[in-house]
């Protein structure tokens, strides 16, 4: 078995694509192209641990698989565009590198807020998102800092957390929701949420927007659409992420919302699958059989390892001739989040069941497990929330989630409790 | 086979266990326990197991007889 497999994009995605190549009885070329100076780390440290101290690089590296030896890392290296009919990169500073087969696994970078205010090295501002943006942080966050948080979601909630344990002078996260992390919890969690944040001294201007950033050279305070302004030394913008994807633009795929993939996640060109393109991570927008037909991006740490299984499969499938495999992709989604002392764990697609959230386990207030359901009562998805035990209570249900029927399938017959 | 836990670094998140549950469980204390040296058939399980570790804490190792 002779040709190249190109792997664009080198952090997570773009290992386990290329471990799973091997897996999938890939033996020819494989080479990987990443912007970003590092071999592959592990960013979930980046909001946490990282922030919180000195963190060797060797503690955050993923540690390849023996099987991915001889694969070719070029690091510094970004991928620029791409000729799909020509099997061609094109690669900054002008080279051309041709391919057999191509993984997108360019992932996201921050969202970035539009509004006027001072901005780069110096400035106060932040994302994080690389190792070098934590580092950057990390320094800043210093005892009296007034740290803003823009933005409520899981690395908003995470950041502020560890800001306060490291003891800044004050910490307020802002978010034009309600409630922190309201999307991916529901009401009834992301207001428990709010509480335990409050209580360990996390302060929030909720239901407002931000409209300016104030100061010359540095930030010296956040604009707040109701006209108010929190003084900052430090503002942290966590408003999401954008997919890396401009680089496949002139092909006829549908970049609207990351790349489009079919079910085996081959990229889809003017309606149909590209079968030497495949697309993994967070940069991909997938279908997942084991709830409906619409194709989603989930930016869950999760989801690159069970991208890359499915997507090798399909690519190595389709350079040797080899069967593909039938099945659709149909992961079962999971996520955590570790604030202050407390963890959140969820099994499943709890956003797909916000119609009717119940209490399974426990009470709100201590260790406690919430389960997600559709409006016709089918379960979803679970979240707890508290201490190590939540989370083992919330992988009791685990084996239920896996064998419930996909949404599309006919509605059960109601339960006659 | 040789499968090494960092255990400064595990926090019991449990996802080993689904992926490999001849090899790894949580105690009733919640606690990481397990084989250390599995049948070779298990590899798999095992290597999946090290990919889906939060903490990237399990060490799949080739023992030299």
């Amino acid at each position: 078995m002779t040709g190249r497999i190109a792997v664009a994009g080198a952090s997570m995605g773009g290992l386990r694509a290329a471990e799973q190549l091997r897996a999938a009885g890939w033996a020819g070329e494989i080479t990987v192209f990443g912007d970003e100076p590092h071999m592959p780390y592990n960013r979930p440290p980046l909001s946490k641990e990282a922030l919180a101290g000195e963190t060797p690089f060797a503690s955050l590296a993923l540690t390849p698989r023996a099987s991915a030896a001889d694969v070719v890392w070029r690091l510094n290296t970004t991928v620029t565009g791409a000729r799909l009919t020509e099997r061609v990169l094109e690669l900054d500073g002008g080279e051309r590198s041709g391919y057999d087969g191509l993984v997108v696994a360019t992932g996201t970078r921050p969202r970035r807020l539009r509004c006027a205010g001072p901005s780069g090295p110096g400035s106060g501002r932040h994302t994080v998102r690389t190792l070098d943006d934590a580092h950057g942080l990390r320094e800043e966050l210093i005892p009296g800092a007034r740290v803003v948080v823009i933005g409520a979601g899981f690395i908003g909630c995470e950041v502020a957390a560890t800001a306060a344990g490291l003891g800044v002078a004050e910490v307020t996260v802002v978010d034009p929701e309600p409630l922190p992390m309201l999307r991916p919890l529901g009401a009834p969690l992301a207001r428990e949420l709010l509480r335990r944040h409050e209580l360990r001294g996390v302060r929030f201007a909720l239901g407002r927007g931000v409209t300016g950033l104030e100061g010359a050279r540095r930030i010296s305070g956040v604009l707040l659409a109701d006209g108010s302004v929190l003084p900052a030394d430090v503002v942290v913008e966590a408003i999401g992420s954008v997919p890396g994807t401009g680089w496949l633009e002139g092909n006829g795929l549908d970049l609207s919302d990351g790349v489009l993939t079919d079910a085996h996640l081959r990229v889809v060109a003017h309606g149909e699958a590209v079968p030497e393109v495949v697309a993994v991570g967070d940069a991909a927008r997938f279908p997942n059989a084991r709830y409906d037909a619409v194709a989603r991006r989930v930016e869950h740490w999760s989801i690159p390892g069970d991208t890359a299984r499915c997507a090798a499969r399909s690519l190595v499938a389709a350079l040797t001739g080899a069967e593909r495999d039938p099945a659709p992709f149909a992961p079962l989604p999971t996520f955590w989040s570790d604030q202050h002392d407390f963890r959140l764990q969820s099994f499943g697609a709890p956003g797909l069941g916000t119609a009717d959230i119940r209490i399974l386990d426990g009470d709100l207030t201590g260790d406690v497990v919430a389960g997600y359901h559709t409006a016709d009562g089918r379960l979803t998805g679970v979240v707890a929330l508290g201490g190590r035990g939540a989370a083992a209570l919330a992988a009791r249900h685990r084996a239920r989630l896996l064998q419930q029927p996909a949404l599309t399938d006919p509605a059960p017959t109601p339960a006659t409790v | 086979m040789k499968v090494v836990v960092d255990m400064n670094k595990c926090q019991d998140h449990g996802q080993c266990v689904f992926a490999a549950p001849d090899v790894f469980q949580l105690d009733d204390a919640g606690h990481l326990v397990f084989v250390s040296e599995p049948d070779e058939a298990l590899r798999t399980d095992v290597e999946d197991a090290a990919d889906v570790c939060p903490l990237q804490a399990i060490r799949v190792e080739d023992t030299t007889p």
